[in-house]
């Protein structure tokens, strides 16, 4: 009896933990861009306070996927997304879950730098105002600092707040991007190739950045590029065809792969 | 040899011109078209271009220049007491010989012999083959006749040698040229080239000949009236163009025909703007593919019904609804079943008006809001935004300067809208702010102005010209203000 509940006790914990340590899970997901299949049951947990790399050439799924862990797929006309992802222990897809409330939590910064044309202030006050996260005025000028100075952005912009948010930098719009997103104090925030667009230092600052991030948020984030996965995640996945191929800590993966098609994909072999 | 054969003539020169002048090209490099610089179409093409191009200018030119050489030498030749006749006169004379020298061509050589010292029987045997003269022919006129027609047949004959001779010597110098580095491409894009700058000019050019040709009769108008009394005037009385009378001065003021156009506009644009908008927001954001792809064009068929029809919609359908619907409430409030609204009025013009410009605002703004690039709806989506707040808070604002260049584009519609206004809103000038009242606008009065007998002299006439070229100073400054506006909106997404 004493044994046994003793087990139990052990097992929970572990359960607990294992729990703990997985944000989001992804169990069996597959995606349809109408007749099309794109992702084909993949599943992969994301940890928690941990930078989780999707790596694999150009149409592999890996956009697909991290698009369905905040359900901006839902946006796209005819796409359809079976199989199980939660978020600590909601089921995302559930039809209880609030797609706005979800989004809230899960924020994503996107490709290509998308400041709204509005100021600088505006753009991140947006997300905190419909949310309904201030009291006041003095408060959202607090988030608004905040936000921006966790961003790297702060002593950038402090004087020109209420210039236009179109008028930076592509490196400054993608960190306003990226501050727009914590703004609304999410727990996850996935980045789309987030420095495609950027010149390498503006890359070298946003990647700065994305490290700092992870001691307060779980970042999935897409790159095509092996050197970015390598300098800030700690796990990667590696998926080909719509499938995951996959998943490992960073180290092992840059150095010794477990599946011959990361070793191939990574010494730039195809893709 | 007519005119028409002469141009067939020309495109079968051109063709065998084209058809050579590929071959000879290919024939030049053995076959092998690589080594040509142009291929081997534009050789054609070229050799062609030259066989057509000044043969058909020359031929144009011609055409025009010749009727003018022969009258003048042909006046030149009228007996001295004709010359001394005034203008007119002289003008009615050459009228006959033309008459007489087309006559004379449907007479055979011994009727002409019979006929030709006799006015009386010239006149019955011409009346005879179809062409009837105002009066007796005056012997010169006969001698006249027959110079015109002699000369008209030379100047035929030159003119097909010339042309003909152009067009081969064309033809053979532009084959002559044919060599295979000679660049055949950029001599035939460049006449390419020229023809669409001319078909450009062409629309500026008249666009400029229309406002020159307002202005000035617009001019002539305001010499016999004070500009400030037409655009100052509050009084809209033009009387009748007494003929020669020249003394019923009418009173011409502008602002109660001005306004009356910008209040029917202003209804118009009240209902057309939320009706316009709301269905282009639906469309762009809402709409699944389908129901956009039945539902835009329905939308769209309501551009494509000619105004006039909107305008005896509002005639017998609208405006005695208004009318009977308006006797009822009045009954039903204070028991006297007298309409206030009338059948014409300020509201059911602006109403139809503004049903007929729903499909510019919906169609134009749809078109804006969807260029709105999906980068930010997805920037605001991911952030947790719902649908509405996404449009409401990014998607309108970004839009907003492409929306407001849409309606002012549409204002201007409205303002230059004629035969809705001309049937539903009456024809009273009246300076007034009751919409249920008749009023009327610009254009009502340029075509109230414009029908019937006219002389072009009286200010009652020109008057139109004035309100015509006001009208249009008004449209020009509102699309051009649109343009201004759209064009800055583009460069932000640039």
């Amino acid at each position: 009896m004493n044994m046994m509940s003793e087990s139990a006790v052990e097992k929970a914990l572990d359960q607990k933990m294992s729990d703990a340590s997985h944000k989001m899970i992804g169990k069996d997901v597959s995606v349809y861009y109408g007749e099309k299949r794109a992702l084909f049951d993949v599943n992969l947990n994301v940890r928690e306070n941990t930078v989780t790399a999707l790596i694999g050439p150009s149409g592999c799924g890996k956009s697909t996927f991290l698009r369905c862990l905040n359900r901006m797929n839902d946006t796209i006309e005819n796409c359809r997304v079976t199989g199980k992802i939660t978020l600590d222990t909601d089921d995302i897809y559930d039809n209880n879950i609030d797609v706005v409330e979800l989004r809230a939590r899960v924020g994503m910064v996107f490709q290509k730098p998308n400041p709204f044309p509005k100021t600088i202030y505006e753009n991140i006050s947006y997300g905190p105002r419909i949310h309904g996260l201030s009291k006041n005025k003095a408060d959202m000028d607090q988030i608004v600092e905040a936000s921006l100075q966790r961003a790297g952005l702060w002593t950038e912009v402090k004087d020109r707040l209420h210039e236009s948010g179109t008028g930076l930098s592509g490196g400054q719009q993608q960190r306003l991007c990226i501050a727009r997103a914590i703004a609304v104090s999410p727990e996850v925030i996935l980045m789309d190739e987030p420095c495609s667009a950027l010149d390498p230092i503006a890359t070298a600052k946003v990647e700065e950045l994305i490290h700092e991030l992870r001691a307060n948020y779980t970042i999935v984030i897409v790159t095509h590029s092996m050197q970015q996965a390598a300098r800030v995640s700690q796990r990667t996945a590696m998926f080909h065809l719509g499938q995951l191929v996959e998943e490992n800590d960073t180290d092992k993966m840059f150095t010794n792969p477990d599946d011959q098609r990361t070793q191939d994909y990574i010494m730039g072999r195809f893709g | 040899m007519n005119t028409s054969l002469i141009l067939l003539i020309l495109a079968i020169i051109g063709i065998a011109g084209y058809v050579t002048g590929a071959r000879y090209s290919m024939a030049l490099v053995g076959g092998i078209s690589s080594k040509l610089h142009s291929r081997p179409g534009y050789y054609g093409s070229f050799v062609a271009v030259w066989a057509i191009l000044p043969a058909v200018v020359i031929l144009f030119v011609w055409l025009v220049a010749s009727p003018i050489y022969i009258s003048s030498s042909v006046r030149g030749a009228f007996p001295e007491e004709v010359k001394t006749q005034s203008q007119a006169e002289q003008g009615l004379s050459y009228g006959m010989i033309t008459s007489i020298a087309r006559g004379m061509n449907a007479l055979t050589g011994d009727e002409i012999a019979r006929v030709e010292n006799n006015p009386v029987e010239l006149r019955a045997a011409l009346g005879a083959k179809g062409v009837p003269l105002a009066g007796d022919p005056q012997p010169f006129m006969v001698k006249a006749a027959a110079v015109l027609n002699r000369m008209t047949f030379v100047s035929r004959i030159l003119m097909t040698i010339v042309v003909l001779a152009v067009s081969i010597g064309g033809a053979f110098f532009a084959y002559r040229q044919i060599a295979p580095r000679f660049r055949a491409r950029n001599r035939v894009e460049k006449v390419v080239l020229g023809s669409l700058v001319v078909a450009s000019s062409i629309a500026i050019l008249t666009t400029i000949g229309i406002v020159a040709s307002m202005l000035t009769e617009a001019a002539h108008f305001f010499t016999a009236i004070p500009a400030w009394e037409f655009f100052f005037g509050t009084v809209w009385d033009p009387r009748f163009a007494a003929a020669g009378s020249g003394g019923s001065e009418g009173q011409f003021g502008l602002i109660p025909l001005l306004l009356g156009t910008l209040y029917i506009g202003f209804v118009a644009m009240l209902f057309a703007v939320p009706i316009g908008l709301f269905s282009a927001i639906y469309m762009s954001e809402y709409a699944s593919p389908k129901v956009r792809s039945v539902a835009k064009p329905l939308l769209e068929v309501l551009a494509g019904i000619p105004t006039i029809v909107y305008g005896f919609f509002a005639l017998t359908t609208v405006g005695p609804f208004l009318r009977d619907i308006s006797s009822q409430l009045n009954g039903l409030v204070t028991g006297d079943y007298a309409n206030f609204i009338q059948a014409q009025s300020v509201l059911t013009a602006g109403f139809v008006m503004g049903i007929m410009l729903i499909p510019y605002v919906s169609s134009l703004s749809d078109d804006i809001i969807t260029a709105v690039p999906r980068a930010l709806r997805d920037g605001s989506l991911g952030l947790g935004a719902t649908r509405s707040e996404t449009i409401k808070k990014v998607v309108l604002p970004a839009a907003l300067p492409g929306i407001v260049g849409a309606l002012l584009m549409t204002a201007s519609r409205a303002v230059g809208e004629t035969m809705i206004v001309v049937l539903a809103a009456g024809v009273a000038a009246r300076l007034q702010i009751n919409p249920f009242e008749p009023m009327t606008t610009v254009t009502v009065k340029i075509v109230n102005q414009l029908t019937g007998d006219l002389e072009f002299t009286s200010p009652q006439t020109l008057v139109a010209f004035a309100l015509g070229i006001t009208l249009f100073a008004i449209t020009l400054c509102l699309n051009i203000y649109a343009l201004y506006i759209v064009r800055k909106y583009r460069e932000q997404y640039e």
